[in-house]
């Protein structure tokens, strides 16, 4: 537990002996986390000397704890430990030793005593076809967030299940599941998305509003552009294969073994926005890529619905009538929910799990 | 040791795609342009190799290409860091740890030292002030330590 009397984290690092040398590594470390230039090391330490503790409730709702588990089995004890260990986590019920009417109280009370400054986190989808599908100490998913959203400076929808729905709303959507932003529409709604999502990028996110007291840029889905301005398919190794029509065409022939594009076997890496093709897994050993399979496209939406992980390239959409009626059955302005449902989208739905072959791609691109 | 070496599994990369994936080259261009920088106006440049796509074999190849020059140090401070300059005078290399050996950060800078060997201003303001306690409270025998 985190000292309370401490109030930036410089006090934090100084008060465990780290000297300014080991600050700067953290710096330099913490900017690699937040994919920032090198260049801004220097602004980075001066904010982050100056960063305050802020209040974290993380709710969880129709989700599989994968989330978390991505970020807490982390490798330990790193820059995701000691940022974490900065931020006051006030409530998370899959970690707080709180139980019952104890744990809603401290939620009350971080709500009360951060009003208006506290970060939310959510992982998980909220579901609306029947308050009963999830409920937290008799409380609906939906009560829960429109209650803790309410007070909030900004809510982090963590995981494709917070960010879009994810497997919950996959077809046919049984429980009426919605992301966190066809809910919260009155505060930012930053989307870390990815079934898990990489652990750097959640915690880049927090170190991000912890060092400058914002929220970083945003692409058209709500995600951090450092984290998912670029495809998988850009940054992917294997790209120089691809440019040159090298491609596995099976799990074990000759191309499978030498590395090349395995765009054939369903590699959704051309579509899919994420930062696994550089930041990697497990302590940076590797990726699904370089370990010989398909990126899966789990950090876009509704990749659930892709019509099959090895089809080539098909193009994931959902049942945009279905999210509608929900998003309307709650009192949500359908115009809202509509506007995020973009043409493209629209016109693909109706090619739904056709097959794109190499051709077509390269006509599009 | 890192954990993983505990792992009773050996990774075999093919003969075919070991450190062939194309990507160091373009690396080893930018590396040269900045060192042009670094030469003509004095500017320094970082690059992050963990914002590199690098294919298996690909850092190891450029890192043997690189190899290593006159000078090494280590840095002990929140874990170990090792700092060396490449057989290519102005290109260090930089690599942070955790604690537990696990890399935190892995980096390229082109410049005459890397900014993180240099005794920090607020360290040396805090070494004033130890060693000034030290000469003001002498131990009973007069000794200073």
């Amino acid at each position: 537990m985190v000292d309370k009397k401490i109030k930036t984290l410089g006090d934090a690092l100084r008060r465990n002996g780290v000297s300014r040398r080991g600050f700067l590594k953290f710096c330099t470390a913490t900017a690699s986390m937040m994919a920032l230039p090198p260049a801004m090391v220097p602004a980075l330490a001066a904010s982050l000397d100056k960063a305050r503790r802020p209040s974290v409730i993380w709710l969880s709702f129709q989700e599989c704890t994968g989330c978390t588990e991505s970020l807490t089995r982390s490798h330990s004890p790193t820059l995701e430990n000691l940022i974490f260990d900065h931020i006051s986590l006030d409530y998370h019920h899959t970690l707080q030793a709180a139980s019952g009417h104890a744990a809603e109280a401290a939620r009350e009370e971080a709500m009360r005593a951060n009003e208006g400054n506290y970060l939310v986190v959510v992982d998980g989808a909220i579901p609306l076809g029947n308050p009963g599908y999830s409920t937290i100490a008799g409380f609906s998913n939906l009560q829960i967030l429109e209650e803790t959203a309410a007070g909030a400076a900004a809510v982090i929808a963590v995981g494709s299940c917070a960010a879009f729905g994810g497997l919950p709303k996959a077809d046919p959507n049984p429980t009426g599941a919605v992301s966190v932003r066809d809910i919260v529409t009155d505060k930012p709604v930053v989307n870390v998305s990815g079934c898990p999502p990489i652990p750097v990028v959640i915690t880049g996110v927090l170190a991000h509003f912890l060092t400058f007291g914002t929220l970083p840029e945003l692409d058209e889905y709500g995600r951090p552009k450092a984290f998912f301005g670029t495809s998988i398919h850009d940054r992917c190794y294997r790209r120089p294969f691809y440019d040159k029509g090298l491609f596995a065409n099976t799990f074990d022939d000759e191309g499978a073994r030498k590395g090349w594009c395995l765009y054939k076997l369903g590699c959704k890496g051309p579509m899919t926005y994420n930062a696994c093709a550089t930041v990697k897994w497990n302590e940076g050993t590797s990726w699904p890529v370089e370990s010989g399979h398909g990126c899966l496209g789990c950090s876009q939406p509704d990749f659930w619905d892709a019509g099959g992980f090895y089809n080539a390239l098909s193009i994931p959409v959902g049942d945009i009538s279905r999210t509608t009626s929900y998003a309307a059955a709650a009192g949500l302005g359908v115009a809202a929910v509509a506007a995020g449902i973009n043409h493209k989208t629209k016109v693909a739905a109706r090619k739904r799990h056709d097959r794109v072959t190499i051709d077509d791609l390269e006509k599009i691109s | 040791m890192d954990a993983r070496d505990t792992i009773p599994i050996l990774i075999e990369t093919s003969a075919a795609t070991d450190g062939c994936f194309q990507n160091t080259r373009p690396l080893l261009h930018e590396i040269a342009h900045a060192l042009r920088r670094l030469q003509l106006e004095g500017v320094a440049t970082t690059l992050d190799l963990s914002a590199i796509p690098f294919g298996p074999g690909d850092e190891r190849q450029l890192i043997d290409f690189l190899g290593k020059g006159e000078v090494s140090a280590k840095l002990e401070a929140m874990g170990e860091s090792l700092i060396w300059e490449s057989r290519y005078a102005g290109v260090w290399i930089v690599e942070h740890r955790s604690t537990s050996s696990e890399r935190l950060a892995f980096q390229l800078e082109i410049t005459k030292l890397p900014a993180i060997l240099a005794s920090q201003p607020e360290d040396i303001a805090e070494s004033l002030l130890m060693l000034r306690e030290a000469l003001e409270s002498p131990q009973a025998d007069g000794t200073l330590v």
